[in-house]
């Protein structure tokens, strides 16, 4: 017996990408097993624990809640994806910070940072705390991993300041 | 020389965990994969009269389907590695997947084997078993009454062990001034490491050699077991364990489900992957604690602390896990005087099976429940004193001066400053100023609390002998091998396994500091016995003070070699050469010098070597230790309770930790912090609970409460460094002190916020309905029925 299969097509980590999936299929399961991008995890089946979480289309999504048919022509960043020339300030602030320990639960950690540095102006520690809600960690006690976030503000300001008089210098 | 040790370096193993380019267990994909589904018991007492396995066979994409039957004469039972001595241990046996009766929720039934995950799920619903469900105990002290269901026939009293120290009490307790007797439930609690368990095993019939990368914090003991129970001779046999995702004690079992990978892997002849659900984390990874424990203590008017006595019924569940007897008896049963000096103690121990998941080590592994038990017992006896709980510590601590102290039960606790970290917490915390503060907070109806823990624990794990002694059945040694490549560069093997720990970091650190060259030069490798010798794993919170020393026997055995090496390429005496920061040279004649890096090079080409010297250079060293360590502390804990809605708010939480000599401190602050989260995750929220079936009620996260970031102030910690006197780096442990010390200083703070109720205690973990209930009562309201 076949499964009926539906083909997908998304941009995962500015790449293009074009499959067939078992409907049923979700889009953690589709990432990891279907792409070997293993670095989004899967820590529980009732969408509490944050380890899947990834950026759809600038939005911080648990993966593990979509089916990979939803995400159908839409713009997937993942861990992976997120090092340009550099790496992004929420990594580079993990690794000062101590943000992270066993590093299971950090690439879901390190997408919601990414996406509320990328969406917020820079939040108190409170608010930081209330954002990272749907995140669970059992080593870190949190208090690095908000260290981290608070730090990865920090660090986008100084790129900028440094863009923007390169900028000046330049012109 | 440059300082490296104490320095905060920022970890080597974030490089690849910040990027997600970790190697964690489900990450790995072979070439013939197939995965397996555990069929496991809704049941948690029940006969299996039949199993019809013909349906799910014919099911899309299934490989094999085995049951019980299939494995039973084929593998060996499920051992356990901890047997107490003089405690009439019985074993009970465990077969990885049952075939007669099922002894709790989640017991395995039958294995699927299918082309992916999700068609091995869908056949796993095709297997029909039919169950004649049985009676159910699940908690330790009903387990113990005449008449109570029985886990195994051969255990008809469900007691598998009983176990006894320290000496007959009851003089002293008759003749004593103040007696206080309490009666505790320390709550079971689930470990929740974030990485679920996973197992992937690889065959090889010409070979006739396996391969196992699994989830687990001792490679070589899953090694030295395994091979006993799949029979495939331990150097055919090879674990792996790269990046594991947490574990907390969780990962120290051998568990069916890795067994039944790999003797599936052997009889499909193709590698065969298991990852636990989240689901089935909470239904078969291993619990922790759950202790029913009736206390004593005695004492002087005056606030002198005489004697303590124990009586425990530990609930081990349904089966003897791996290391689980050893956890109630030697790591609780010995240390329940914890930082003070009482004369006197006794401890009994009733190790009881239960219809609920095998329970195990769980961080910090029965010294949280001892720590618990005399931290709680300080407080009651002072209220019952009529005397401040902070002047009752101060009398009973153990001195300065008295170190090295041995216990009554004759633990030797190797060095310790209880005064200093208690004072230097009361420098952060001024604990006069709060008591003023909350008589007047009290008037206005707020009701805040303070609670205090001085504790200690042993850590360390430990002597071998002492291991032999007290029944564990293995050695608790640690291996090193540090070998210097022919460019300078050095790779180092350790036996300790760290999950999250950072010792990638932390033993880079110890080699560049000793051997003066710069730790972006070192690797680190660890979890994999076909790379590493031997060696131990890693858990109570042994990594640094056991495999750290390892390390540093080896380095000076390298040195020692690259010393002669120096002075034949200097053409000195050995004595007159002298070392630092990565460099050689004649005494008196700095010019004339030699790198490390071209030592390094002449050892490895021996064109001309000293004479009697080998070519190469590479350390190894074994390092057994003389003792156990003891990190102590003192902590202090501000909550404020709404008598309304029964909410506890932590508002401050004061941590002063003395591990011994701090390797890397951002790494002991980051271990601080997750320990405090476990241990006041017990005090307040977390709980498994169990139904009158047997159902783990609290079976998924929407059940269970783990502590989130917004549950939490910025924690207040500090330091003061008491080394170690008889290890060589003075290290202690850290691992664990956290989860030991928060959970009584957190209750006693919650206590102490409602004390004006007249509430001396209330069982954890203290959710907002158990307190408002609480509150109620003591108003003399009618208290609502949850």
């Amino acid at each position: 017996m076949a499964f009926h299969r539906i083909p997908v097509t998304l941009t995962i980590n500015g790449q293009k990408i074009v499959r067939d999936v078992e409907p049923r299929t979700l889009l953690v399961h589709f990432l990891r097993d279907e792409l070997n991008l293993t670095g989004t995890h899967v820590g529980c089946d009732t969408s509490q624990c944050g380890a899947c979480t990834i950026l759809l289309d600038n939005q911080a999504v648990k993966s593990c809640t979509v089916l990979a048919v939803q995400a159908d022509g839409s713009d997937i960043l993942t861990v992976e994806g997120l090092e340009q020339e550099y790496l992004h300030p929420v990594q580079e602030a993990f690794r000062e910070k101590h943000g992270l320990q066993c590093g299971f639960c950090t690439p879901g950690a390190i997408m919601l940072g990414a996406y509320l540095v990328n969406h917020n102006e820079p939040l108190t520690e409170e608010g930081i705390r209330e954002q990272l809600d749907g995140l669970l960690c059992r080593c870190t006690g949190y208090e690095n991993i908000v260290r981290s976030i608070q730090r990865a503000y920090e660090i986008m300001n100084e790129r900028q300041n440094v863009q923007s008089q390169t900028a000046k210098g330049v012109g | 020389m440059t300082q490296v040790i104490g320095q905060a370096l920022q970890r080597h193993e974030d490089i690849r965990l910040i990027r997600g380019q970790g190697q964690y267990t489900d990450d790995m994909k072979l070439p013939g994969m197939v995965y397996a589904h555990i069929v496991r018991s809704p049941y948690a007492h029940a006969k299996i009269t039949a199993i019809d396995t013909s349906r799910a066979k014919k099911m899309p994409g299934v490989v094999a389907v085995f049951s019980g039957q299939d494995l039973k004469d084929e593998v060996g039972l499920i051992p356990t590695a901890w047997i107490p001595p003089d405690a009439d241990m019985k074993v009970t046996p465990h077969p990885a997947l049952a075939y007669d009766e099922v002894r709790y929720q989640g017991d395995g039934v039958a294995v699927v084997i299918a082309e992916s995950p999700y068609l091995a799920q869908d056949a796993a619903l095709a297997v029909d078993i039919k169950y004649e469900p049985l009676k159910v105990v699940t908690d330790p002290f009903e387990a113990k009454a005449e008449g109570a269901p029985g886990v195994h026939t051969e255990i008809p009293d469900n007691v598998a062990f009983h176990w006894q120290a320290g000496e007959n009490l009851d003089d002293i307790f008759q003749k004593a001034e103040v007696v206080v007797k309490h009666h505790f439930r320390q709550q079971r609690l689930i470990p929740n490491a974030m990485e679920p368990r996973s197992a992937l095993a690889q065959y090889n019939a010409a070979k006739g050699e396996l391969t196992l990368w699994a989830t687990t914090q001792n490679p070589h003991i899953h090694r030295l077991l395994m091979s006993g129970l799949l029979g495939i001779p331990e150097h055919k046999l090879r674990v792996i364990a790269i990046d594991v995702g947490g574990a907390f004690g969780s990962k120290i079992a051998c568990y069916p489900d890795e067994v039944i990978v790999s003797w599936a892997s052997k009889k499909l002849n193709r590698p065969v992957k298991w990852t636990e659900t989240r689901q089935e984390n909470f239904q078969v990874t291993t619990h922790g604690r759950d202790h029913v424990q009736e206390v004593e203590l005695a004492g002087t008017r005056g606030g002198e602390i005489q004697a303590i006595r124990v009586k425990t019924y530990a609930n081990m569940g349904a089966y003897l896990s791996t290391a689980a007897p050893g956890v109630p008896t030697i790591l609780f049963g010995l240390i329940i005087n914890g930082a003070y000096k009482i004369p006197h103690a006794s401890s009994e121990v009733f190790g009881m099976l239960t219809h609920t998941t095998p329970v195990d080590a769980y961080r910090g592994a029965g010294r949280p429940e001892a720590t618990f038990l005399v931290e709680r017992m300080v407080d009651l006896y002072a209220q019952a004193l009529q005397m401040d709980p902070l002047e009752v510590r101060q009398k009973n601590l153990i001195r300065h001066e008295d170190f090295p102290f041995t216990n009554a039960f004759g633990l030797q606790y190797d060095s310790g400053n209880y005064q200093e970290t208690l004072s230097k917490a009361l420098e952060i915390f001024d604990y006069p100023k709060f008591r003023r503060e909350q008589e007047n907070l009290r008037k206005q109806g707020k009701y805040i609390g303070v609670g205090l823990s001085t504790y200690v624990e042993m850590c360390g794990l430990g002597p071998s002998e002492v291991a032999g002694a007290v029944g564990f059945q293995g050695g608790l040694w640690e291996s090193a091998t540090v070998r210097v490549h022919p460019t300078g560069k050095v790779s180092v093997y350790t036996g300790a396994s760290p999950h999250g720990q950072g010792e990638e970091t932390t033993f880079a650190q110890i080699v560049s500091q000793e051997l003066g060259i710069a730790v972006d030069d070192i690797e680190v490798i660890h979890g994999d016995t076909q790379q590493i010798a031997m060696g131990w794993g890693t858990y109570g919170s042994r990594t640094t003070a056991v495999g750290g020393a390892a390390i540093h026997m080896a380095n000076e055995k390298v040195l020692e070699k690259a010393r002669k090496i120096a002075a034949h390429k200097l053409e000195v005496n050995e004595e007159d050469v002298s070392y630092d920061s990565g460099t050689f040279s004649v005494r008196g004649l700095p010019s004339k010098s030699v790198t490390f890096q071209e030592v390094a090079l002449d050892a490895y080409l021996a064109w001309s070597l000293p004479p009697g010297i080998e070519p190469a250079l590479e350390g190894t060293a074994f390092y057994n230790p003389k003792n156990f360590t003891y990190p102590f502390g003192a902590h202090i804990a501000v909550v404020s309770v709404d008598p309304d809605t029964g909410d506890t708010t932590l508002l401050r939480y004061v941590a002063v930790d003395d591990v011994g000599r701090i390797i890397n401190p951002m790494i002991v602050e980051g271990q601080i912090h997750g320990g405090l989260v476990q241990g006041i995750g017990q005090a307040l929220w977390e709980g498994a609970e169990f139904d009158e079936q047997g159902q783990l009620i609290t079976g998924s996260l929407l059940d269970y409460a783990l502590p989130k970031a917004r549950f939490f102030p910025k924690f207040e910690t500090a330091h003061t460094e008491t080394p170690s006197p008889h290890n060589p780096l003075g290290v202690k442990g850290v691992g664990e002190t956290g989860a030991i010390a928060s959970t009584p200083c957190i209750v006693n703070a919650v206590m102490d916020a409602l004390k004006p109720f007249g509430i001396d205690d209330l069982s954890m973990p203290l959710t907002p309905p158990k307190v408002w209930q609480a509150i109620r009562q003591a108003q003399g309201k009618e208290s609502l029925h949850s």
